[in-house]
């Protein structure tokens, strides 16, 4: 069979949602950040919204995630995002608004904000990219880190006696009233994309439901900031960061 | 048109009048001298009047934000805060000129360094002139002298952000939003709607409709080349600003031989003290600065012409006097006078620093 006989628009089983540009990801290969865009582009190219939506990009490695996504799109300082999406949804509050965070972003410098937008309950979704590290800029260590992790500022790993315990954020937020749905997903398998696809979905249909925020956790890889390959730091995660963090909805709706 | 006349404080007639001119959110975060606008928004129930959204944030910090996202799509938005407030919002201000967005920034200056004192004070000129956040870029900067200022300014300053996307601040001390006076308010200005801010805003974020570019508001370019040529178009816009917007008023300048300049309650007192000169035979006049950025260069430089020497006088330690000096550049005499950490002079004061430090000095 020749190759003009197998592409053909009946034989398509994929293809790459028109809500990513053709753009070429700036992320290293084997990093969870691409496969995170695609999954939450693909849910609003399902859910019919893509044209309703407006998309928050934080400081961090996904800082130009408005390269990559094919939506209106704002960037916000370093952990501002809730804020500067509260701003939108307040004059907007049938539009889809939603903040792509690092950990650095939501869970250090940004703490304040999240916490905040998600005790008021704002009507967005947080997608919470959670490598364990500052990635942009050069592995530094986050209130994610995990004990005993090393990072270029804890080159020893992490003592928590000196540098405090990882921050929980996801449980945390889950204790709040203002949050519907929180749940905790990962992008490294198909099995684990389809989950978290599924998570990223609810969260949406949520918000279209004006149930309160909703906050999906993605656990990510940092190969670069790990200082492995891609392979490596994938398992790493799972025997690592996964008993940490372990998988799964936190907080359902009723 | 009629015009609604009310007594009110500085404070609360800047709420009121940012309602009427048909502005669609505030977001702010309580500190004195300045916590009755959002009191008085708060009373006013602004939701139910004309759907303007009214939200007590987290802190000053989160408030710029939420204005800087609001802003992002279209609407006409504000915050205020008092000094302390106002420095914590400086890295949203930054990337809000960055990202050219268009807003309005109320700061009632009080006492610093530090916590300071919540008593009045102007020592926030450098802050608000100079920049205050990273970056090359400049804010609009309206200072008010009175209640019924403080009304009119918002709607002036909205109008200006939106002329050239851009934020504008308005510079006003604890004096002018304490006091009570009384006001004519403007007629309630309807708020745009949806559909017309998506027809008259193209760069603004509302959600982008099948087969237009998606609209991106962000303040980053990466490449050295994208960055300059950035900074060059604000500044072109800066400078456009510069030709086109100075406001000044002058007070018994025509015939003056020495002139006071102030701005905000400053001014006032300078008003008074060129009437106790003139009972005096000295003839003393006043030039009211009304923009700060941009600064009355030209106007100086005319004065300059005329005049024998000229007092700043600004409640700081001399800050203003930076920029009217580069503006007399040597030609004539010109000093500053002060009183400062939340005190005010007395007209009796500036006319003795006019009689000893520039006409006997
Ligand atoms: C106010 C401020 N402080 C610090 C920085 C520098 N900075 C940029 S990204 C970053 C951390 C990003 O880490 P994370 O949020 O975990 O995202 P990742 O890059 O790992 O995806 C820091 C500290 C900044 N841009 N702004
Ligand atoms: S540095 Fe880490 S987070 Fe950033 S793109 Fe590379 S792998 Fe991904």
């Amino acid at each position: 069979m020749l190759a003009k006989d197998i592409i053909k628009p009946e034989n398509l089983v994929y293809q790459k949602t028109k809500l990513m540009t053709d753009n070429v990801l700036s992320y290293c290969p084997g990093c969870g950040h691409g496969t995170a865009h695609r999954i939450t582009m693909e849910v609003l190219e399902e859910m019919g919204i893509g044209d309703e939506t407006i998309g928050v990009a934080p400081v961090g490695c996904s800082v130009l995630a408005y390269e990559f996504m094919n939506i209106d799109m704002q960037q916000a300082a370093h952990g501002r995002a809730p804020a500067v999406a509260t701003g939108i949804k307040r004059c907007y509050p049938e539009k889809f608004v939603f903040t792509y965070q690092g950990d650095g972003d939501l869970a250090a410098i940004g703490t304040a904000e999240t916490i905040h937008a998600c005790n008021r309950g704002e009507n967005i979704t947080i997608i919470f990219v959670n490598n364990g590290i500052y990635g942009m800029t050069g592995g530094q260590m986050a209130p994610t880190t995990l004990p005993g992790m090393r990072s270029s500022t804890s080159p020893y790993g992490r003592d928590v006696n000196l540098m405090g315990n990882p921050l929980k954020m996801t449980e945390l937020v889950a204790q709040l009233p203002g949050t519907s749905f929180v749940s905790r997903q990962a992008v490294h398998t198909p099995k684990h994309v389809r989950k978290a696809k599924k998570a990223i979905r609810q969260a949406f249909e949520l918000q279209k439901q004006k149930k309160g925020t909703t906050f999906v956790e993605i656990v990510s890889n940092c190969n670069s900031g790990w200082k492995m390959t891609p392979v490596q730091a994938n398992q790493w995660m799972e025997e690592n960061m996964f008993p940490f963090y372990p998988l799964g909805d936190i907080k359902v709706p009723e | 048109m009629a015009r609604e006349l009310k007594l009110m404080k500085g404070n609360e007639a800047i709420a009121e009048a940012a309602i009427r001119a048909g502005a669609d959110a505030y977001f702010g975060y309580p500190i004195t001298p300045q916590s009755e606008v959002i009191e008085y928004l708060m009373a006013e129930k602004p939701h139910e009047r004309t759907g303007k959204v009214v939200l007590q944030a987290e802190s000053e910090v989160a408030a710029i934000n939420m204005v800087y996202g609001a802003a992002g799509a279209g609407k006409r938005v504000w915050t205020s805060s008092s000094s302390p407030g106002i420095s914590l919002k400086q890295e949203g201000i930054s990337y809000i000129a960055g990202a050219e967005l268009p807003c309005v920034i109320l700061n009632v200056v009080r006492g610093g360094p530090g916590l300071g004192t919540i008593q009045p004070s102007q020592a926030d000129y450098f802050q608000s002139v100079k920049g205050g956040g990273h970056g090359d870029y400049r804010l609009i900067v309206l200072a008010p002298s009175s209640v019924q200022e403080m009304a009119d300014y918002v709607v002036d300053a909205f109008d200006l952000a939106f002329k050239y996307r851009n934020p504008v601040l308005i510079l006003s001390d604890g004096v002018i939003g304490q006091m009570m006076e009384k006001v004519y308010l403007i007629e309630q200005r309807p708020r745009l709607t949806d559909e017309e801010i998506k027809q008259r805003y193209a760069w603004a974020t509302t959600g982008k409709k099948d087969g237009t570019e998606r609209r991106v508001i962000t303040s980053l370019a990466l490449k050295a080349d994208e960055m300059e040529a950035h900074n060059i178009h604000l500044q072109k816009k800066y400078a456009e600003i510069e030709a086109n917007e100075v406001r000044f008023e002058e007070f018994q300048c025509d015939d003056a031989e020495y002139v006071f300049v102030a701005y905000g309650s400053s001014a006032r007192v300078c008003q008074k003290a060129v009437q106790l000169a003139r009972n005096k035979g000295i003839k003393a006049g006043l030039l009211r600065l009304i923009t700060l950025f941009p600064f009355p260069k030209a106007e100086i430089g005319r004065l300059t012409g005329q005049v024998k020497g000229m007092l700043a006088v600004e409640m700081s330690s001399g800050q203003m006097i930076e920029d009217v000096k580069l503006a007399v550049n040597g030609r004539i005499k010109a000093e500053h006078f002060g009183r400062f950490g939340g005190n005010i002079p007395t007209p009796d004061e500036v006319l003795y620093a006019l009689e000893t430090q520039i006409i006997g000095g």
